[in-house]
């Protein structure tokens, strides 16, 4: 942490401090953020954690992107919730992404709710924002992510990486910012968000929005919290992360404590008890306001749209060397999806690799532990800190 | 994270003794001018990729039909995607590569011509090398024994091959001319060696070279 202060201090247009005593850090924009709908967002908070050390040539900087219910905390538990790491396997002293050698970041995604503004957040008449948050793009959170990369005095990240909507952020870095990303790792993800997850979304939304707690949007104030709607919109778009086979293998009809059906509405099958706890257990720690933008920015999302539908023009010109993994099983972000951007990238002259991973954990399978994964990831890490002239072992 | 144990340290790239190259590989080594850009198509498990990093300072990239081939050559490093020449050449932008190389693939894509004309819009150059079915020992044996045959280059039975569509040095040197291009360069093979006996033009080495590897450019 002191490395950061000694570098923030540095930087006028910048302020930084622990956070309530939490061990989170945010930064406080000096400049409003231009939001893709032409509204100008001040203030501006990002809460973010840094792991390892940045070198001297602030060469080694790695960007982590967080999927839609993700945080900062992505190699060290969450003070706030108790949750672990939530990419221990990818993240940390001898991982793929190696803590002794990399200098780590991962924000709090804009829109969101562990410290970074998002809809929960105080607007400035002092009340919470509520749905008067204005609607926000990926594009959005990639800029106040650069905001805060350039705080940090960080010309050029040496890797940008995210799974699922972290991916998009990691794709969207490349296209907004090529001069600043050497390497971008999207995994599991896509150039433009399909009709069927924009259904999926739109399902929890609704569901969201139907529940009488969430007072159109209001609850904050009101001393209420749409819960209900909330855990119906987690456990319809958890079902998404998974697979037929990995649903099949981990419960099929199993029955959850009980010898047989009850002839009730109860949760019956193991299945059903699974995706009720999800979903209790989400409301905890995740604004419902936050997941109505954050799904509504991913909605938004097609890379190719700003470059006259064509996604090759998105990266034309760019150095970045890329690397796009896909799950077999991936019904959520399917492989031709992560496809199409791979073609993209070879059309516009640009080195890519394509790693396909054989699995049936679904979505999440990127979470999971996923040898092939691993050691395609660790590969093309150290190819490109080689390129980048890196040490292979040390922060310095 | 403690249930987490660390994969390092590992090695970058194999610096140890690599095993030695395939003869076409070291034939097409030896064609590709230092620090050209390379792609590779089927490139399998990256061996001439890495031959040409090490002996050309060669940063290529490569494409590979079977994906566990492609996940080994992106853990070494290498930049590969899956893909089926014939099909996923269209997505390669024109004149975007010094070379492209096609090393003992030829004979087992569905569209040999079209795959050819194809490489040689995205490359300046193209390198090819192919088992030569025109070789004596080949026609020996349909000639004589009435089979179809199995040698070093042709390892399998014919039920069990890969290959669609063998051809012979003659053959393919007929089809680069049909396509304008021009023969700068071919060397025959015989037993893991560049050269064959008597094989001073392109009918003796049909009838010598167990293998051969073409150097074409653009007319």
């Amino acid at each position: 942490m002191r490395v950061i202060h000694a570098l923030m201090n540095q930087s006028t247009a910048a302020r930084l401090q622990a956070a309530g005593g939490v061990r989170t850090l945010t930064f406080d924009a000096s400049q409003p953020l231009q939001l893709s709908n032409g509204q100008m967002l001040s203030p501006l908070t990002i809460a973010f954690e840094t792991y390892g050390a940045l070198n001297a040539d602030k060469t080694n900087a790695v960007l982590v992107c967080h999927a839609l219910t993700g945080d900062q905390f992505v190699a060290s538990p969450n003070p706030v919730t108790g949750r672990p790491a939530w990419w221990p396997r990818i993240v940390g002293p001898g991982r793929p992404i190696d803590t002794n050698r990399f200098y780590v970041i991962c924000a709090n995604v804009l829109g969101g709710c562990m410290g970074t503004t998002g809809p929960a957040s105080p607007a400035p008449d002092g009340q919470p924002y509520g749905v008067r948050f204005p609607v926000i793009t990926v594009a959005d959170m990639v800029r106040a992510q650069a905001m805060l990369v350039e705080a940090l005095g960080i010309q050029s990240l040496f890797l940008v990486i995210g799974g699922s909507i972290g991916g998009m952020q990691a794709l969207q870095w490349a296209s907004a910012y090529p001069k600043r990303v050497f390497a971008c790792a999207s995994i599991a993800t896509a150039a433009r968000h399909s009709a069927q997850n924009i259904a999926f979304y739109e399902v929890g939304r609704q569901a969201i929005m139907a529940d009488p707690d969430w007072r159109a949007g209001g609850y904050l104030t009101q001393g209420t919290k749409p819960s209900k709607g909330l855990a119906v919109a987690r456990m319809a778009a958890h079902i998404t992360y998974l697979s037929e086979e990995a649903l099949h293998h981990k419960f099929d009809r199993a029955l959850q404590g009980r010898e047989k059906v009850s002839f009730g509405f109860d949760a019956d099958f193991q299945v059903e008890s699974y995706l009720r706890h999800q979903g209790q257990s989400f409301v905890d720690r995740f604004d419902a306001n936050s997941y109505l933008y954050i799904t509504r920015a991913v909605d938004y999302f097609d890379l190719a749209a700003d470059f006259g539908g064509n996604l090759a023009n998105a990266f034309q010109g760019g150095q970045t060397r890329h690397c796009v993994f896909a799950f077999s099983s991936d019904w959520h972000y399917p492989p031709e999806g992560n496809r199409a951007v791979v073609r993209a990238l070879i059309a516009a002259g640009a080195e890519a690799s394509f790693v396909e991973v054989e699995t049936g954990k679904g979505h999440d399978a990127f979470l999971l532990e996923e040898p092939a994964f691993e050691a395609a990831l660790t590969g093309f890490i150290d190819s490109a800190a080689a390129s980048r002239g890196l040490a292979l072992q040390g922060g310095a | 994270m403690a249930n987490v144990e660390p994969i390092r340290p590992m090695p970058v790239l194999d610096l140890g003794t690599p095993a030695p190259p395939r003869a076409d590989h070291e034939v097409i080594a030896q064609m590709v001018r230092q620090n050209a850009k390379v792609l590779d198509i089927g490139c399998a498990d990256g061996a001439l990729l890495n031959l040409l990093a090490r002996e050309r300072g060669v940063k290529g990239r490569g494409m590979e039909l079977s994906q566990a081939g492609v996940n080994a050559c992106v853990a070494k490093g290498l930049s590969v995607v899956q893909g089926d020449a014939d099909r996923d050449l269209k997505d390669y932008p024109s004149a975007a590569f010094d070379y492209v190389i096609l090393s003992k693939t030829i004979q087992a894509v569905r569209h040999p011509r079209v795959v050819l004309k194809e490489l040689a819009r995205i490359g300046e150059r193209v390198i090819v090398s192919f088992p030569n079915f025109g070789h004596w020992r080949v026609r020996a044996a349909l000639f004589g024994g009435g089979r179809m045959p199995v040698t070093g280059n042709l390892p399998a039975r014919w039920y069990e091959t890969d290959n669609l569509h063998l051809c012979t040095v003659r053959d393919f040197a007929e089809m680069a001319e049909s396509l304008h291009l021009t023969i700068e360069r071919a060397v025959p093979l015989t037993r893991g060696q560049p050269g064959a006996p008597f094989a001073k033009n392109i009918w003796r080495a049909n009838w010598f070279a167990e293998e051969a590897v073409f150097l074409l450019a653009q007319n």
